[in-house]
Formats: C-alpha cells, structure tokens, sequence
C-alpha cells in the first residue's frame, strides 16, 4: 500500500497519524481511501466540485502530481505520497 | 570596485578568510552586499544574527511591533530587558554589539503594498521571516517585480520548510501555492504554537542560503524545497517547477503590480490574536462576567484540552474547534451560548459555523480567555 504522509496541520482530521497507509494504484484512488478513512479531511483537500484545491500539493517521490499526470499519476505499494502544507508561521 | 577590509575586520572574518570558498574577495563581496530581512521574530533572529556575524555590510530590519515575553521563547535577537522595547531598535543594538562595522537600517513599519518597493528596492536579497499569508504572498510578488531573490523559510509547531524563490531562474513561492488556504485552515503560531527552537533550524537554514547567494557559491535552494519535521528529525527534498500558469511570473502572468493582500488572503497582515467575529457578534469580557450571572448562558470553550490545564472558565463546555462540526449535536441552538478560546480568533471561526448550522443566539468573547483573564479575574494567567 502507499503511504501518505500527513502534514500537522491536517493531523487533527487523522487522529493525529502522521503517516496513513492507503489503498489505490493511482493518487486519485489514494485520497478516495484517505477520505473514506478520515471523512472531515474531505473539505480540506477537495472542493465542492470534488477537485483538489489550488493550495494542497501532492508530491510523489521527490515530483509534484501536477508535473506528472494529476491525479491519474501512477502510485506504487510502499511508495511515499506528501501532502505539502501552506504553513506561515515566522 | 569591492571595498576592502581593515586589518580589524581581516582578523574578525579570519575563519571566513581561510575557507577557498569565501576567501578575501568573497569577504569583501559580502562587505558590499545587502539583505532586508522582513520580520525580526523567530525566523528573523537568527537570520539577522547570522548574516550580521558574517559580515554582511548593510542589512535592513522591518518589524512594528514591540518586544513581548511571549517572544523571548524563540525570538533569541530579543532579550527580558528589552521586553516592551521596538523590535526593530531591540534587534539592531544586539547586531551591531556582534558587529559594529556593518550598517543597520531599520524600518519600524508594516511590510506594505504601499512601501514595500520603496523598503525593498536597493537590497540584493529579501529574506522572508514574516508570520502571516498576506506578508509572504507580497514578499513573493515584491521579489518578482523587482527580480530579487526570496529567501523563504516558514514554520509551524514542528514542521519547517525552506527554499529560494528566484523567478529569474526557477519558479516563485505563488508556482507551489497560487492560493492561499481559507482563513481557519491553518493556525497561526499564536495559535498553534510553535517548538522555540524550530525557528533557529529553518532561520539558520535561510541565512546560510542568503550567503551562497550572495557569495555565488554552492548550489543554492532554487527549484527545491525543504520539508523539515522536528519529532521525526526528517529532511525532505522536492523538486520544485515553474507553473506556466502562474499568475505573477508566468508568461501570461495577470498581475502586474503589488495587490491587497489582506483582501487576497482574506485574513489580516500579523500574527496577533486579538480575535473579533465582528460588528454584532462579540460580547466583551467586561459584558460577560455580567451575563455569565444569568443561569441560562451556556459557555463553550474551542481550545484544545492541553489549554485547559493553563486557564479555564467554571462550567464551560469543552469542544475544539476541529471537532466542533462533528459535535453540534451536543449543543442545544436555542441557548444564548457565548464562545471562547484563547484570543478569540478559533471561537470566531467556531461562530460562523454554529450560525450557519441556526445557533442563532451564540456570541464571541472578544480577545478571549485572555482578555477575561486581564479584564475581569487577574488570578489567571495569560499565555
């Protein structure tokens, strides 16, 4: 299974998990899992039309799903998914 | 022409002097160089400090605020007797008593559309060391105006993030977030807290980049980003691309010039918690202890349960935030019920969702458990 990688901000929506391993071959049936797993993270992630909001990013390995092929990118068993945060704190 | 060193200066930069990298010409570049450093809290203490130490021959401070105590766990350039002190002035002493060769030029004013190009214009690089969304996007935009490299660095409770934001040659802080989150999404520092010492890891990281862009030496933080986590003690690395989308450095970019970034981001430029729901939806602390008489005043606290060990109010229901939409029917719509946490930010945003689900008689306590604890009961502490 892939792993997802849950940034603190979101972590309150996953009972704290860091790191939650999820069912899918692609990031689309990734978050499908995450979100049937942790239903309150929906919101923050997608949008009422059900796309991923402009401010989360998705990185596969060390790429950005929107430099590979969005949410149809391929994801292997074991592989890392990031969540990357906007976070502001200074 | 580069300036030249005295024999004062040769013998304080010696470690630098004995380094191939920097040597004697990469001093004396450092001498003629300049960084304006936006915010002098966590990140900019020891950014300042570092970049001062290093012999950076002007740097420039931008901050308006006043030393607090609640700074002092972090913000390192800041000391207990300068508590009440402008950052700006506190910062600047403590940068020339390390360096007295170098210029210090501060500006004790809010980073703005306004100002902002006037502030950042004759500085080589800007450093990011702000604590808000509306600050960092006009940091961003003011650097790629300007074509200035932004030194980014940005942190929450235990998690850092670092890059170099250059449009010139990779992408800008608006190609990874064209938007930023809805207000609420992410908490602030002053709300969420943050690990005191998180701030020195990514401030030092930044200053260390500011010097190899400086210098020109070394592979810079362009087109990558750092992802840090302090319990896991994880460094990250992404590759970062240029969006041809993006709004600000794209080729078909829309924005032209400085915008309102508070509007933008739908949330003010700083970090304070000095919640307000707004005109109509606040109660103060001074009306509450009034009203907290009536047996009928329901309370709900929205903080988190390890808040409660510092301060609470007798009979107060405790839901945070987060669990809140989950919760509602725990709560009866018809109480005159008044929301709190520890400013009033959290029970603003806990407000709009309990009147948007018919609690039509709920209120906020304006500025929080803090504000009753400074107005109305001195025997609690405020954090």
């Amino acid at each position: 299974m892939p792993v997802l990688r849950i940034p603190t901000p979101l972590r309150a929506y996953t009972n704290g998990q860091s790191d939650v391993s999820v069912n899918g071959s692609n990031i689309s049936e990734a978050l499908t899992d995450l979100t049937a797993q942790f239903p309150t993270i929906k919101p923050h992630l997608f949008n009422d039309g059900g796309e991923l909001r402009p401010f989360v990013n998705l990185f596969v390995g060390e790429n950005n799903i929107k430099d590979l092929q969005g949410v149809d990118t391929p994801v292997r068993d074991g592989e890392k998914i990031m969540l990357i945060p906007s976070i502001a704190g200074g | 022409m580069l300036p030249e060193l005295s024999h004062e200066e040769i013998l304080r930069y010696s470690r630098h002097l004995l380094i191939p990298e920097v040597g004697l010409e990469g001093q004396r570049k450092l001498k003629n160089s300049s960084a304006l450093v936006i915010g002098t809290g966590g990140l900019g203490s020891p950014v300042a400090l570092y970049l001062a130490a290093a012999g950076v021959g002007r740097i420039g401070l931008v901050d308006y605020d006043v030393v607090d105590t609640s700074n002092l766990q972090r913000q390192v350039i800041h000391g207990t007797s300068t508590v009440g002190k402008l950052k700006v002035e506190s910062a600047r002493d403590k940068l020339l008593d390390l360096n007295p060769d170098i210029q210090i030029d501060v500006y004790n004013e809010p980073f703005t559309s306004e100002n902002a190009i006037r502030i950042a214009q004759d500085y080589d690089v800007l450093i990011d060391g702000t604590d808000n969304f509306p600050t960092r996007y006009l940091t961003n935009d003011v650097c790629v105006f300007l074509g200035k490299p932004n030194i980014y660095g940005s942190i929450f409770r235990f998690d850092g993030q670092l890059s170099v934001f250059y449009a010139k040659e990779g992408p800008c802080y608006r190609c990874l977030f064209p938007e930023p989150p809805p207000p609420g999404l992410v908490p602030s520092c002053a709300e969420g807290g943050v690990l005191g010492v998180l701030p020195g890891t990514i401030g030092t990281l930044q200053a260390t980049e500011a010097l190899k862009v400086l210098l020109g030496i070394g592979d810079p933080m362009i087109g990558k980003l750092l992802l840090y986590n302090a319990l896991d003690m994880s460094f990250d690395f992404v590759k970062l691309k240029k969006n041809p989308k993006c709004r600000v450095c794209g080729p078909d970019a829309d924005i032209k010039e400085l915008i309102d970034y508070e509007e933008f981001c739908g949330v003010p430029g700083h970090d304070h918690e000095e919640g307000s729901a707004g005109a109509g939806w606040d109660i103060t602390a001074k009306e509450l202890s009034e009203r907290v008489k009536s047996n009928h005043l329901k309370l709900l606290d929205v903080r988190e349960p390890h808040e409660l060990e510092i301060s609470k109010l007798p009979n107060a229901v405790n839901i945070p935030l987060g669990q809140l939409a989950g919760r509602l029917t725990e709560l009866d719509s018809a109480d005159d019920m008044v929301v709190f946490c520890k400013g009033g930010t959290r029970s603003a945003r806990a407000l709009e969702l309990l009147v948007s689900a018919g609690f039509k008689k709920a209120k906020n306590l304006k500025g929080g458990i803090n504000a009753w604890a400074k107005e109305v009961d001195q025997s609690l502490p405020i954090y």
